[in-house]
């Protein structure tokens, strides 16, 4: 057998630019996206080709679901504070300090401002197993006009949105737009996927 | 495998007082690993896109003082959709002995009926077609445009649309009611509650034989 030594070649790779090419895609993905709020429901929006963006500040959101449960979210911890206590005063419920902290961090909440308490003293991975039976909206009881006033008050410039499920029944939404009319909000938005215009 | 060889076979100038001379080789796979970890973990827990609206303007609801002064519009130029359950729409054109008929929201229904009606009453709605192309390849500017659209839109006898919507409707029929408004360039329209007859009626309508 001739000896013929093949030369080996090194075989390991050298990975820095591996190395760079993740780095460079983890910081485009940072400081790209923003972590996507966790809602308490699901909420499948129906489609249209309108293409405004809804704008990143200053907005009131109403979600309805399918079951018609209203769930209010409004962005800005200091608002948030400032409405709760006010709530807390027109509902004769006495909210500590620490649960007015607690309501500044919450998202999005769909529940009669009676159960509020009980609702900020759990933990966040309780609130998620949480019955949330929606804010109340019917005639006798319409909490979320006294929510809608009160964030308006305390921020004057507030946009409010409405983004509901594809099955949601028309009355249900029917029965916020006359509520928000009933306070004077008579420019809203819908919330929509995207769609081809063809 | 992975490694960055830090000139761990380099000097050998000088003696080290341990005989055995370390490896400087920095194995880096598992900074891989971690860096495409952190990758999936912000493109799974991120959005980057923002949600589309769509603007809507209710007029203010006043109480009717008088009702002389609410606004009458003529019998010709209106039309009433009403969205029934099922993804159904009934309309009919006037205010007295309505032909009620149904349809549903393909293409070739509701659309058909809104733009061959617009057009009856408003001739010059094909020009917004063309205004568009004329953007679009940039002959005219933004603002020119959108005043030139506004203006063929608020055509003086051009059709009004009423829409109601019944209790058992959803609310993807309201959506989508409201685009194709948007779709078919419709000027004037309104969202009014339904009233009792009008529900009596939509009882009695019959599917088109198809």
């Amino acid at each position: 057998m001739p000896k013929v030594k093949v030369p080996r070649k090194s075989t390991s790779v050298d990975m820095t630019a591996m190395t760079d090419v993740a780095f460079l895609l983890l910081t485009f993905f940072m400081l790209a996206t923003k972590f996507k709020p966790d809602e308490p429901v699901m909420v499948d929006t129906p489609s249209s080709i309108a293409e405004i963006k809804l704008p990143d500040v200053n907005i009131m959101l109403i979600t309805v679901d399918k079951q018609d449960r209203i769930f209010f979210s409004i962005d800005g911890q200091g608002v948030k504070e400032e409405v709760l206590k006010k709530m807390g005063e027109k509902y004769q419920i006495q909210f500590t300090p620490e649960e007015i902290k607690e309501f500044g961090l919450l998202n999005s909440f769909g529940i009669p401002i009676q159960q509020m308490k009980q609702f900020l003293a759990l933990k966040a991975a309780d609130r998620n197993k949480f019955a949330q039976s929606g804010v109340p909206a019917d005639s006798t009881n319409n909490q979320l006009s006294d929510w809608i006033w009160q964030s308006r008050l305390a921020n004057n410039n507030v946009q409010v949105a409405i983004k509901g499920d594809r099955e949601t029944n028309y009355p249900i939404v029917k029965q916020i737009i006359a509520t928000l009319q009933d306070r004077k909000v008579n420019r809203f938005n819908f919330i929509t996927s995207m769609e081809k215009a063809d | 495998m992975a490694e960055i060889d830090g000139g761990g076979g380099g000097k050998h100038k000088g003696k080290k007082p341990k005989g055995k001379k370390l490896s400087t080789k920095v194995d880096f796979t598992p900074m891989v690993d971690l860096g495409f970890l952190l990758i999936t973990f912000f493109m799974l827990t991120t959005s980057m896109n923002k949600p589309q609206t769509m603007e809507i303007n209710m007029p203010v609801k006043d109480k009717i003082e008088n009702p002389d002064d609410v606004s009458k519009i003529k019998e010709s130029q209106a039309m009433t959709l009403i969205l029934g359950e099922k993804n159904r729409i009934f309309y009919y054109f006037g205010m007295t002995n309505p032909n009620v008929e149904v349809t549903n929201f393909s293409a070739k229904g509701i659309r058909k009926v809104l733009l061959e009606e617009s057009k009856k009453r408003n001739p010059k709605l094909d020009s917004i077609e063309i205004y568009k192309n004329m953007f679009k390849s940039g002959k005219i500017k933004e603002d020119v445009y959108k005043a030139k659209v506004a203006g063929v839109k608020a055509y003086k006898d051009g059709i009004i649309v009423v829409i109601k919507a019944d209790e058992k409707s959803k609310y993807k029929n309201l959506v989508d009611i409201l685009d194709e408004m948007l779709i078919c360039n419709i000027g004037r329209y309104a969202v009014v509650d339904i009233t009792e007859p009008e529900k009596e009626l939509i009882k009695n309508v019959q599917e088109p034989v198809q």
